[in-house]
């Protein structure tokens, strides 16, 4: 199947990133050839085979419900790029 | 031998019985690395300082006759994914450049408890997407054999410094290959385990139903001694392995009594270099002449590999990577510039009276997001996302994922049969040895089929383990694989070193400058 360049930029903001037009239409031949290749998978039937999403059986691991020592204020804002004393800043989200 | 060259099993004995000491050890790699990385480019960052710190102490303590882990004073190399409290950690990402994790990788903190010397963090593809290491933001890494080819990738940085003799012991991650296909490529040894062996907490995920954490070492008696000290159930990672930690570094010198191997009838197909393949036929006659049994196996899905793992895998990253979005760490767009552009766009659409442009214009936020990850992301790590984005997207989850995932059962099915009349199944690690830098990049559907022969262990789950079994005319080395059942690493480790203990491939060393 051949992907549009209209597809490619729907994608793209699904995908939270901004492309340039010259990387939209490399990105839509590529995404084109790679799509290509991986349908080769509809000549398998795979009727009543059960989907494997992990490698090994996956089982619900509970924690205690307990209270635990985790970072702090200063540790978890340590790396924001932008941030006030308690807080991470972003541009404003609301009043657009 | 020399310090840099020797193997970790015998720096620790060395170290054990007082003829030499970590800081010695620890300056010899240091002297190495100052000589050689200049060419070989493998680290991103040395820990000058805090190894030699970490050296010193180790060697006080062993001489106030403390009891010390059992990798005391060995330096270790570190793929840089890892997170390491207070030290950057940047998956090779513009993103990650200066980011500085609050919290050590549990495989971290278990070298550290071992009395490991972390001597540096090393190059890699950008986030572990890729085959080259030529996808790296931050440094280029070449073959310590032929400093115009690749190291391989995505464990790159961490295969190249064992070749130049920079570090006896390092770190990698593999997701499709990226252990054992850069091991190949650089003439060292690679074990992937079984999914779960190695805890992922503070590894930055890829694909979390695909990565595993390895051993990368010269010899497989190193890669047992690594493995066991970084293995093990962690309550961290709920996929870890709720199993016994076996003694690998014991275990890996028993020879195995009638073995038997699989030879993979698929891996001897089209696109194999005709020098692989009579390196790999070689190596399976050493193996016969070690006493093994060898049979053909088929694994009759293995080709529909690449495709399964290049719908799952960028599914995984687009789900993984969302967290990079510039608002709580990694990189973030100038915002008055991007606030700019915004009010710009937004002044041509209303002069030109676009309600619909206006309509999908985006929210300041959200260009903050796009812009950020534009801006940090580098092209393959974009193109997956973009993959995965739309394997996902509505209307198309069944036709894609849900397929790969059904395939990716027949996968493993196909392995389980095997296993039911082979110990272990052997081939080549990768259809051909390293190639020169920059000659793949512009083709990434061609870079992707190098994995080919990797790519299915880590889908089914399964360990498996490159060891050098030769050399093309070029000079370039050759990686054998073998791949067993769930939980055989001894099995692996131990047929890895019957076949060191016959051959002299993993001796030798390449020339640099």
């Amino acid at each position: 199947m051949s992907l549009s360049q209209d597809d490619v930029k729907k994608v793209s903001l699904l995908a939270r990133l901004l492309l340039t037009e010259e990387e939209l239409t490399t990105m839509t031949g590529q995404m084109s050839d790679i799509v290509g290749y991986v349908e080769q998978l509809n000549e398998l039937d795979t009727t009543g085979v059960e989907p494997m999403a992990h490698a090994v059986e996956q089982f619900n691991v509970f924690a205690a419900d307990e209270r635990a020592p985790s970072l702090s204020r200063d540790e978890a804002l340590a790396n924001a790029p932008k941030r006030d004393d308690e807080c991470f800043r972003v541009p404003a989200v609301l009043g657009e | 031998m020399s310090l840099i060259h020797a193997s970790a099993a015998q720096l620790l004995t060395q170290l054990e019985s007082g003829e030499i000491t970590s800081v010695e050890l620890t300056k010899a790699c240091l002297a190495q690395i100052d000589a050689a990385d200049k060419q070989v480019g493998a680290f991103l960052k040395v820990m000058r300082d805090s190894a030699l710190e970490q050296a010193e102490s180790v060697d006080a303590r062993r001489k106030k006759g403390e009891k010390l882990g059992r990798l005391a004073g060995v330096p270790v190399a570190i793929k840089d994914l890892l997170c390491t409290q207070g030290e950057t950690t940047t998956c090779a990402s513009k993103m990650l450049e200066n980011f500085v994790p609050p919290y050590d990788a549990t495989v971290i903190a278990k070298l550290k408890a071992a009395d490991a010397v972390l001597i540096g963090k090393t190059n890699m593809d950008e986030f572990a997407m890729g085959g080259s290491t030529e996808n790296s933001a931050l440094g280029v890494t070449r073959n310590p054999w032929d400093l115009k080819c690749v190291p391989g990738g995505s464990s790159g940085g961490a295969a190249a410094c064992l070749a130049a003799s920079m570090a006896p012991l390092s770190i990698g991650t593999d997701t499709g290959g990226s252990i054992r296909q850069p091991a190949s490529f650089c003439g060292v040894v690679g074990l992937k385990p079984t999914y779960g062996v190695v805890s992922r907490f503070g590894l930055i995920a890829f694909a979390s139903s695909l990565d595993q954490i390895g051993p990368m070492a010269r010899t497989a008696e190193d890669a047992a001694i690594l493995l066991e000290a970084i293995a093990g159930y962690d309550p961290h990672d709920s996929t870890s392995a709720n199993v016994k930690t076996p003694a690998y570094s014991q275990s890996v010198k028993q020879p195995l009594k009638g073995l038997r191997l699989g030879v993979v009838k698929e891996h001897f197909g089209e696109g194999l270099d005709s020098e692989v393949e009579q390196a790999t036929r070689e190596a399976i006659h050493v193996y016969k002449s070690l006493g093994a049994t060898v049979s053909d196996v088929s694994l009759p899905h293995s080709k529909y590999g690449i495709a399964v793992y290049y719908i799952i895998a960028p599914s995984e990253a687009s789900s993984n990577l969302a967290r990079f979005d510039g608002a709580h760490y990694g990189h973030r767009t100038d915002e008055a510039a991007m606030l700019e552009q915004l009010a710009q766009e937004r002044a041509a659409l209303e002069a030109a009276g676009d309600e619909a442009g206006l309509a999908k214009l985006d929210t300041s936020l959200v260009r903050m997001y796009r812009q950020s990850r534009a801006e940090g992301f580098g092209p393959e790590v974009k193109r997956r996302i973009m993959l995965g984005t739309y394997t996902l997207s509505a209307g198309y989850y069944d036709a894609y994922y849900l397929k790969a995932l059904k395939v990716r059962r027949l996968i493993r099915q196909d392995y389980d049969a095997a296993f039911k009349n082979v110990d272990l199944v052997i081939g080549p690690t990768a259809p051909t040895p390293s190639f020169a830098a920059g000659t793949k990049t512009d083709d990434p559907l061609s870079m992707y089929l190098g994995d080919l022969y990797t790519v299915t262990a880590n889908l089914a789950g399964i360990g498996g383990i490159s060891i050098p079994c030769g050399f093309s005319k070029s000079g370039l080395p050759i990686g054998l694989q073998l791949q067993g059942p769930p939980l055989a690493e001894e099995r692996l480790l131990q047929a890895a070193h019957m076949f060191q203990t016959a051959t002299d491939w993993h001796e030798r060393r390449p020339e640099l400058s």
